[in-house]
């Protein structure tokens, strides 16, 4: 492997280095490895969906300007792109389904483990379902709202529930091009049937259905997962904690857990405090058990436990690599299978639990919500059991670690700038309307070898920062915040312009709001959604001044969530273009034609700073639209 | 003299040959620049099927090289180091070296002939043969007999 620095986080940088000196190859070395990448791929003109192929359009010389069957670059790179999207709300929504599962049976009283710890969000989830409240109790009222959202996922015409919290304007935009998703699952099964061989090969009208079923995920599958985790396991409120690999302790059991659904992790808190386990810890010569998160699991037990942060995606096979984790708890999205070799060259014992995500060589303990607490005190045992087994000559833990303060969301924004008796936006709404702030940027998405880890989301985080701008942030982008110090009251001063210090400053919030997991982008929609009906900036969500990035992005979910939050009205910057270059047209449509569908287009820019400068550009062109006063400070 | 030769068991015919040489002679050098430029950058290599085997073949750089004889303005002719190149200044586009050419290997834009220059202002050597996935072209010298 080359020398070059791998990551702008010292933690990374230092067990990199140890792992180049044992020899241990890591998602690094093997991008390394994998360069140069296929150029076809890249530019999104190789087409499989069929055997007559596959095909390839040479993008250069004189070679096939189309596949066998006739289809151009456009039709191919719009074929292959909403299959990204079709894969990408698949993974949310199925998250979203099983949350659902879980309230429903955890209503029917047939779990060990959960309980309805998020009693107001379900009741105002019931009148906005038409769910009776009067004289039920709470369980028959949460069967019926999980047996509403269900419904949602199968629902065959009409419109998805949540689809009527976008603001009107919005709603016309979606009925006027038939972007309105009609059910969860319809919508991606539609996408496979329009790009199976000799079926859809207008790339607008291809486009058409992946917004539409991004929509489905966005306004469906990953806010139903959202709401209903509040549902299950309590509304997240600002709360203090620790990241980086850093918080691994050297004399406790040290449990980790990494994928994306808290229905297992959740119960993992709860399940590393029990007296038994932690009086057998003691046995085994443990100080305690301590449990860290990797990935948007992390996020979810963090904003609502306080649970330490091990890192984000990239830093996953490192955590192994300290040799100090003693069970890695693993369910689904974003699990490198390569966890599986590593974990054979130190004690770690790598645990898969999901039925939908198994990995050879590693044990599988499956997961059932009804046996939740046993399955997790099981899991718990065997870490413990572990322990003894560690091999201390191994065990590196990175001294680097930094506090955060994450979990706001929509709901809490009303309290934090209004207080406890006039909840609000209303003061949100004047900084932006009195230039206190220039607007609000969501910096989301993943981590990508392609990238320094974490460089892009921190140099394009700090140059919005500094230019006024309030920066809400989810996922690995929102973990690479943390262990930056961006995510602390204290970051205002030294990184924010003097506007949003003032703000900061008067609240006492960070500059950068950690506002969950991926899924919990769907938060973000409805923080504009609020504040679209306080009133004073426009009558939809692209009227705002605000805008979403995704600098570091990898995963098909984040294809996903570009469509829903543009299709939204929200401008989106992806540090890695979508691969659809090779198609002239449709790369033309969606990073400018696109804006006169849906108010909103992409852009691609991987330099982050020159992504910051794009940004604040189209913030300052809402606010001339808006007719609202220049920012208060700077130019 | 070094030359890039394909080694036919192991070619699949990706193609990433011919990306990676149509990158490298474009103007921006990278795949995301050299997709927009106009006019297009032209690969100097070409995939070919013969005979149901898969080829990744370009200049051979031949010693003796009918190419170079059948050039009229003098833009062909042969280097110090043996290799084959081609002063794209002098050439008038009068296609005498495509005729010539007995391996088909020289290409046109629309006005000049173009053709493998093995990559020579790149210090990494042939960018084909780094781009290959599974190692079938190989830049290396060869004695007669040897493949």
């Amino acid at each position: 492997m080359s020398d070059k620095e791998k990551s702008v986080d010292p933690a990374t940088n230092e067990i990199m280095n140890l792992a180049c000196k044992g020899e241990i190859e890591t998602v690094f070395d093997r991008y390394e490895e994998m360069e140069p990448e296929c150029g076809f791929g890249q530019l999104g003109v190789c087409c499989k969906n069929c055997v007559m192929g596959p095909c390839r359009i040479d993008p250069f010389g004189d070679g096939p300007t189309t596949g066998i069957c006739g289809a151009t670059a456009n039709t191919i790179a719009a074929r292959n792109l909403v299959r990204m999207v079709a894969a990408g709300a698949a993974a949310h929504s199925d998250h979203g389904r099983d949350v659902a599962h879980t309230l429903l049976i955890a209503s029917e009283g047939k779990t060990k483990g959960y309980e309805i710890k998020g009693e107001e969000k379900l009741l105002n989830l019931a009148k906005e379902m038409n769910v009776k409240t009067d004289k039920r109790k709470i369980e028959e009222i949460a069967h019926d709202v999980a047996e509403k959202c269900f419904a949602e996922f199968g629902q065959q015409h009409g419109e998805l529930q949540f689809t009527h919290r976008a603001p009107k304007k919005r709603q016309e935009i979606w009925k006027k091009f038939k972007f309105t998703p009609r059910g969860i699952d319809r919508e991606i099964v539609e996408i496979m049937h329009r790009t199976n061989i000799g079926v859809d090969n207008d790339y607008v009208n291809i486009l058409q259905q992946g917004i539409r079923a991004a929509l489905g995920d966005g306004w469906g599958g990953s806010m139903i997962a959202t709401d209903l985790q509040d549902v299950l396991f309590g509304m997240p409120k600002p709360i203090r904690a620790v990241s980086n690999l850093g918080v691994l302790k050297a004399d406790e059991v040290n449990i980790v857990v990494h994928g994306h659904e808290p229905t297992l992790s959740d119960i993992m808190v709860t399940a590393s405090q029990d007296k038994e386990l932690l009086e057998l810890a003691k046995q085994k010569g443990a100080k305690g058990i301590n449990l860290a998160g990797i990935c948007c699991t992390a996020n979810e037990i963090l904003m609502r436990h306080g649970i330490p942060i091990a890192g984000n995606f990239l830093q996953q096979e490192l955590a192994v690599i300290t040799g100090a984790v003693d069970l890695m708890l693993v369910d689904v999205q974003c699990v490198m299978p390569a966890l599986s070799k590593l974990a054979g060259c130190y004690h770690t014992k790598v645990v898969s639990t999901s039925p939908k995500a198994k990995f050879p060589n590693v044990e599988h303990v499956e997961f059932s919500e009804e046996e939740a607490l046993p399955i997790a005190k099981k899991i718990v045992r065997m870490a413990v059991e572990n322990y003894p087994k560690r091999k201390k000559e191994l065990v590196n833990i990175p001294k680097d670690k930094m506090e955060l303060v994450a979990g706001f969301t929509a709901e809490y924004v009303y309290h934090m700038l209004g207080g406890k008796y006039r909840a609000t936006y209303r003061p949100l709404n004047d900084a932006v309307i009195s230039g206190r702030l220039r607007g609000a940027v969501g910096i989301v998405g993943c981590n990508n070898p392609k990238i320094k880890h974490d460089w892009a989301h921190l140099e394009l985080t700090k140059a919005l920062l500094k230019k006024d701008v309030l920066v809400v942030t989810t996922g690995c982008s929102a973990l690479a915040s943390a262990k930056a110090g961006l995510l602390i009251p204290e970051a205002a001063k030294k990184y924010a312009g003097k506007g949003l210090q003032e703000i900061c400053e008067a609240v006492g919030c960070p500059p950068v709001l950690h506002m969950g997991a991926c899924v919990d982008i769907s938060r973000i929609l409805m923080v504009l959604c609020n504040v679209l009906s306080e009133g004073g900036l426009g009558e939809d969500i692209s009227d705002l001044p605000v805008a979403a990035a995704a600098p570091e992005w990898m995963s098909e979910k984040a294809v996903s969530i570009g469509f829903y939050a543009v299709a939204s009205g929200i401008y989106t910057v992806l540090g890695i273009p979508f691969p659809i270059l090779g198609g002239k047209e449709i790369t033309d449509f969606i990073t400018d034609k696109m804006e006169n569908v849906v108010g909103a287009k992409f852009g691609f820019e991987p330099d982050p700073i020159k992504a910051a400068d794009l940004i604040v550009k189209h913030l300052d062109a809402k606010r001339k639209a808006l007719k609202l006063k220049p920012v208060m400070y700077g130019e | 003299m070094k030359k890039v030769y394909c080694e036919v068991s192991k070619c699949l015919g990706c193609r990433s040959c011919e990306i990676a040489c149509a990158v490298e002679h474009s103007k921006g050098k990278t795949l995301f620049l050299a997709i927009k430029e106009d006019p297009i950058s032209i690969q100097r290599r070409k995939v070919q099927s013969v005979s149901k085997l898969v080829i990744s073949d370009a200049c051979h750089h031949c010693i003796e090289a009918p190419c170079v004889n059948a050039c009229m303005s003098g833009a062909m002719y042969k280097e110090k180091d043996g290799s084959t190149q081609h002063d794209e200044e002098k050439c008038v586009g009068c296609w005498m070296c495509i005729m010539a050419c007995p391996f088909g290997t020289i290409s046109r834009s629309k006005k000049l002939a173009i053709k493998c220059d093995l990559c020579k202002d790149n210090v990494k050597g042939p960018m084909c043969v780094i781009s290959c996935p599974t190692k079938a072209l190989l830049f290396k010298e060869v004695q007669r007999g040897d493949l």
